[in-house]
């Protein structure tokens, strides 16, 4: 039967991904105007977070009134509840996507330290990540959530050999720390939209199978008996 | 109490300083309340609140009984009448406000003839306009495309669910404005509950529905707006999305948190 709530969350699912589209635009910027060095850009991630604060708050109001008028069962409260958890991922997402920009103007009163290689390259796939875990919840596909769960070391890695890099720029040339320690900044910010990604990735785990995978080792996670 | 844009909705009926006494007993006490045109309020609260006794005003049914009576007003827009007024003909307002009940009562006659007679009593009609006032009962209750092919059988052989959307059909063939439910779906499973309650939502587009309920969620789940009594006042009206997770009467937080009633 096709029921009126069926509607109700319909527009919860457009809203969420309306606020993914967003968040994935604003950390596409934020590392554009990094690389390019370009503030204005970096500005605009900054004000721009604001729409993405409104929206977490639309979102969280929308499913405290399904939850209350609804009293929704199983498979929709599940939708409802990692609905309302996903916003958050999302809006600190955003906030992540927000530092950027402020250490990427800051990184712009000095000459670039270095050519960006690695630092494009996390970004690149942690926005992968972070497509595939919104691309997982829309079609509610358990399967490639699990994968972007093990994608999360790939970018854990690159963290590490960024702040090995930058860390012996320092020591060789104390001229260059404020700069290192900005991009080493930069570095945790990608690695923690990732982990936000994971986060996403394991609520769309639960959402769909109703096991919750959260604090359990990715590698034991292919099991699918957990 | 509701406020802001809602305070600009039309308005379909209205109780001012209603109150009703079942010979010396005082059931209502002075219940001033607006019903929003093409919207659905629920009533809830306790038994013995009031709220079936409320309802009842609504369409003159307590006249059926000696030793009532009302004081207040109770006005229907947009002309105005004063539905509990003496001068003013009970049967009139029920063929502007139609009633649902609580068990299923169509009458012993055919399907056809359960929708057909409301209008028929009023003034002759031609077979042809009948029919399709039938139809269109039938379908604007969501039975049509289940009855279509027996409707000269009798309306006992339907399902209580069927039943009951039988008597919406039948409440619904004189055009009313104001459609009132009296615990509509106390006696229904829940599949048929579920059923009358997507009816309801679809029905308040084109009606206004008052709906008496001690299902809180079922109130949670289809009214636009809940007034909440108690011991035969009004304590609350307002959004229902307002009383359920923000009310602002510590009476109200009691009761629709089930901490009484």
């Amino acid at each position: 039967m096709q029921r009126h709530v069926d509607e109700e969350f319909a527009e919860l699912k457009t809203q969420i991904l309306r606020m993914g589209g967003l968040v994935e635009g604003q950390v596409q910027r934020a590392i554009r105007a990094l690389v390019e060095r370009d503030a204005d850009l970096a500005s605009q991630v900054i004000e721009r977070d604001a729409l993405v604060n409104s929206l977490d708050v639309e979102i969280d109001e929308r499913c405290i009134r399904l939850l209350a008028l609804q009293a929704p069962a199983a498979s929709d409260l599940r939708f409802v509840t990692t609905a309302m958890k996903i916003s958050t991922e999302l809006e600190r997402m955003s906030d992540l996507a927000e530092n950027i920009s402020e250490r990427a103007i800051e990184l712009n009163e000095e000459p670039q330290l270095k050519p960006y290689i690695d630092i494009p390259r996390m970004a690149n796939w942690t926005m992968t990540m972070v497509r595939e875990c919104l691309d997982a919840f829309v079609r509610a596909d358990s399967k490639l959530a699990r994968k972007v769960l093990s994608d999360d070391d790939f970018v854990d890695n690159l963290t590490h050999q960024l702040f090995r890099e930058l860390l012996s720029f320092m020591i060789e040339n104390p001229a260059t720390i404020s700069r290192a320690i900005r991009l080493t900044f930069i570095g945790k910010y990608i690695e923690r939209i990732a982990d936000h990604a994971t986060n996403i990735a394991e609520l769309v785990v639960y959402m769909v199978e109703g096991k919750i995978v959260r604090h359990i080792d990715p590698s034991a996670l292919l099991d699918k008996s957990l | 109490m509701a406020t802001g844009s809602d305070a600009r909705l039309p308005v379909k009926a209205e109780s001012k300083a209603l109150s009703f006494y079942y010979g010396a007993l005082h059931a209502l006490k002075g219940i001033s309340l607006v019903i929003p045109e093409r919207h659905t309020t629920a009533l809830i609260g306790p038994s013995g609140c009031g709220k079936t006794t409320y309802l009842r005003c609504l369409n003159r049914m307590h006249d059926l009984y000696a030793g009532n009576r009302y004081e207040g007003e109770v006005f229907l827009y947009p002309d105005g009448v004063n539905i509990v007024a003496p001068s003013v003909d009970p049967i009139e307002i029920r063929m502007r406000v139609g009633m649902v009940f609580q068990k299923p009562n169509p009458f012993p006659k055919s399907i056809y003839e359960n929708v057909a007679y409301g209008l028929r009593i009023r003034q002759p009609v031609r077979r042809t306009e009948l029919d399709e006032a039938v139809e269109r009962a039938l379908r604007d209750a969501a039975l049509w495309t289940e009855v279509k092919d027996r409707l000269h059988e009798p309306a006992w052989a339907l399902s209580g669910g069927q039943q009951q959307r039988l008597c919406i059909a039948r409440a619904l063939a004189t055009g009313p404005e104001l459609l009132l439910f009296d615990e509509p779906t106390s006696a229904l499973d829940p599949t048929a509950t579920a059923r009358i309650e997507e009816l309801v939502t679809d029905l308040k587009q084109r009606v206004t529905i008052v709906i008496v309920t001690h299902n809180m969620q079922q109130a949670a789940r289809i009214s636009d707006f809940t007034a909440f009594m108690y011991e035969g006042k009004l304590v609350e009206f307002d959004r229902t999305e307002i009383i359920y997770t923000n009310p602002s009467n510590k009476l109200t937080e009691a009761y629709v948190t089930g901490r009484f009633g």
